[in-house]
């Protein structure tokens, strides 16, 4: 039981916060809390999913391995004492926002982007149209997507953008079988990728190759792969004039190293291998055409040029010329979007929270809402690497720090721990703990080291319930919310 | 990363002054905002200038009467704008390159953010912080990684 009359933060006067969303940004802002000097605190974090790690389980590629290894350090910030987690509860179905400002002084909302841009083009929901969100969420065994269905069997793919999302999805379907094997892909996706007759997957750049916004040790690995030849087209890989001009006088060595890889591609012939991956430049999509089924056959593309803007940024501009690309398939790989949480400021046209350096605003007054905080992509937007969300979360905890100090913090009418776990147990029985989450974990890696695989993934709760022995209660609360 | 990811983490509220407004008016709201600079902008709400800490001391430098003189008076008229989908690089080139301290952002014709200098070189070491970070996570361990093995 906390003691009301010691001060807020002190050891017998805990300072109570939860972190909604276990992804990256939830556990940097869990270790800088944990960090704080002469802070004592304790943090209930939650997570619509029984797992935890958000994009780093369900967004990362399954040959990536090596920058899952975050998870270690997840696992230690976990290792705290102060710390607790409470996976498949959903900040809005599960629970409300007032439930947490009954429970927690402080609330930081670090949901990521749930959901994916648009091109806005016509077409873009005939069948054989799907964004890469999904598609990478199949792959990787998220709940949510496992039952969803990718034709594999056409020969041609596009995919729209040139980000790293983009590359992801391009490498994933050119990966033999057998190298896709000795990764922890999802056991749906590695059956329905064995069967691919995926031959030719244009990946569609609107600007040039100095504008795209792939990294180099990205594109270079496309250049490597063993099923598949790559190709650029030397005269879109070729400098224009602008692009020249502003690299000549602002030398960039990043860029300079990209262009030199893409034009190294351009001078390749192709050496025969089973597939062909082309990457191309200065096109944009303006239509996607369909059949009488109302299937993809093509995607309809103009040809760009580029102009500076008054900042100098140098835009992509459509021409009079046009090109039909027969495709069976299209990916649409330009961004992810955040989703409002109910009851939480939101920006529509940017997809974040509203908020100013991580204090979430009222819409109204533009002040900050007492106690709430958000960090990551959905602060921020749906943009940079793993290690960007540190010093993102950084920022949000030195105001919830700034706060605590002036005394502006929530005031719960509960302080303790075992209350909060009972209003979190009332409303989602099922839910899953750190505890649990160790144990699938174990479970998952002995079932990928008996096949030479990392991990083999559960993708069904029922089937994690039951590994865990948790059968499912018969009672109807429990039936309802077991989704 | 471009302009929008400095915006989406800076509210919204941009602060704007008339041209025919006063410089104290001008001032008292650099000072209750705590702000470097006011976005000019005309009845149609659209950005005809910038008033910036600097207009002021240049102005109050050979001016005891600088109070009572319009906005329209002093503000710097040669103004270069962002859109939302500037490249940070780029932008950070122009503005070095013009010793520009604010780029008000628009969207088509509406004013919807204005960035500082400080706001682009805080979203740059970031990002640059946060790749150092990635690598070293990939540094940290060497797990088995089936495909890249080391
Ligand atoms: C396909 C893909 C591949 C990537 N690969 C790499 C890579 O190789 N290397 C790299 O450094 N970076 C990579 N990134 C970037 C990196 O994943 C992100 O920077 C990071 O995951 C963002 O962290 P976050 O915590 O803000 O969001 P997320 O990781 O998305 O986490 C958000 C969490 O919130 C949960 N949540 C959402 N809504 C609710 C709710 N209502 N209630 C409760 N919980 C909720 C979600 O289930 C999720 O677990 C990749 C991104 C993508 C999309
Ligand atoms: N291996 C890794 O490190 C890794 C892997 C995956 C993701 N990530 C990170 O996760 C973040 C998100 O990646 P992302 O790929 O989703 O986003 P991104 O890097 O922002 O790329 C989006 C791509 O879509 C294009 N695009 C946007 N709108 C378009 C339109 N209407 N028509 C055609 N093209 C359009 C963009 O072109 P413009 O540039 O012209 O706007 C860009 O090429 C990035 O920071 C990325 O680095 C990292």
């Amino acid at each position: 039981m906390a003691d009301a009359t010691a001060p807020l933060g002190s050891p017998g006067r805990p300072l109570r916060v939860a972190i909604v969303g276990a992804g990256p940004t939830g556990f940097y802002a869990a270790d800088h809390l944990f960090g704080q000097p002469d802070l004592a605190v304790e943090i209930d974090m939650f997570d619509r999913l029984p797992t935890p790690f958000g994009l780093v389980r369900g967004g990362v590629a399954p040959d990536h391995q090596k920058i899952k290894t975050v998870t270690a350090i997840f696992d230690r910030i976990a290792a705290h004492p102060g710390f607790r987690f409470f996976g498949h509860v959903e900040l809005g179905s599960d629970l409300g926002v007032e439930d947490l400002r009954a429970h927690y002084h402080q609330v930081f909302y670090a949901t990521g982007a749930q959901t994916d841009r648009r091109m806005g083009i016509p077409g873009e929901d005939l069948k054989g149209s799907h964004p890469a969100t999904e598609f990478v969420a199949w792959y990787n065994g998220h709940l949510d997507y496992r039952d969803r269905e990718f034709d594999l069997s056409v020969e041609r793919v596009a995919i729209v953008g040139v980000g790293n999302v983009a590359i992801d999805v391009a490498r994933i379907l050119c990966r033999t079988p057998e190298e896709l094997a000795t990764t922890d892909i999802a056991d749906h996706a590695l059956a329905a990728l064995r069967r691919s007759r995926i031959r030719e997957v244009y990946l569609l750049g609107r600007r040039g190759p100095a504008q795209a916004a792939f990294t180099n040790p990205e594109i270079a690995e496309l250049g490597e792969l063993a099923g598949a030849d790559i190709v650029v087209h030397p005269d879109e890989a070729k400098l224009d004039d602008l692009t020249h001009a502003a690299l000549e006088q602002t030398p960039d060595r990043a860029t300079a190293k990209k262009i030199e890889i893409l034009q190294s591609y351009a001078e390749r012939q192709p050496s025969g291998k089973p597939r062909i991956l082309i990457v191309r430049f200065l096109v944009s999509p303006v239509e996607l055409r369909g059949d009488d089924a109302g299937k993809v056959v093509a995607i309809r593309l103009v040809r760009n040029e580029l102009y500076a803007t008054p900042a100098g940024t140098l835009q992509p501009r459509a021409t009079d010329q046009y090109e039909d690309l027969p495709v069976g398939l299209v990916f649409r790989s330009v961004g992810y979007h955040g989703t409002p949480l109910p009851g939480v400021p939101f920006n529509d046209s940017w997809g974040v929270i509203l908020n100013e350096n991580g204090r979430v605003l009222d819409p109204e007054t533009h002040q900050p809402r007492l106690g709430e905080y958000t960090g990551g992509w959905i602060k921020r937007g749906p943009s940079g690497v793993m290690g960007t969300n540190k010093p993102d979360a950084l920022e949000t905890v030195e105001c919830m720090m700034e706060d605590l100090e002036a005394g502006r913090t929530l005031a719960p009418e509960a302080e303790d721990a075992e209350a909060a776990e009972q209003t979190i147990r009332q409303r989602q029985p099922l839910y899953f703990s750190y505890e649990d989450w160790r144990k699938l974990n174990e479970l998952e890696v002995a079932r990928g080291q008996a096949v030479g695989r990392p991990r083999v993934k559960f993708t069904r709760i029922d089937d994690m319930l039951a590994a865990l022995g948790r059968v499912q209660p018969d009672s109807e609360l429990a039936g309802a919310s077991a989704g | 990363m471009n302009i929008t990811s400095i915006l989406t983490k800076k509210g919204t509220a941009v602060f704007t002054a008339r041209p025919e407004q006063t410089l104290r008016d001008a001032l008292s709201l650099l000072a209750q905002h705590n702000i470097g600079a006011l976005v000019v902008v005309d009845e149609a709400g659209r950005p005809v200038g910038i008033l910036s800490e600097r207009d002021i001391v240049r102005e109050a430098a050979r001016n005891e009467e600088l109070f009572g003189k319009t906005v329209g008076a002093i503000m710097t008229r040669e103004l270069t704008l962002g859109g939302p989908q500037d490249d940070l690089n780029s932008v950070a080139n122009v503005m070095t390159a013009r010793r520009i301290r604010h780029l008000p952002v628009v969207d088509g014709d509406r004013l919807i953010g204005i960035i500082s200098i400080g706001d682009v070189m805080k979203a740059q070491r970031d990002e640059f912080q946060g790749e150092v970070d990635t690598l070293q996570i990939q540094l940290l361990k060497d797990p088995a990684d089936p495909i890249r093995p080391r």
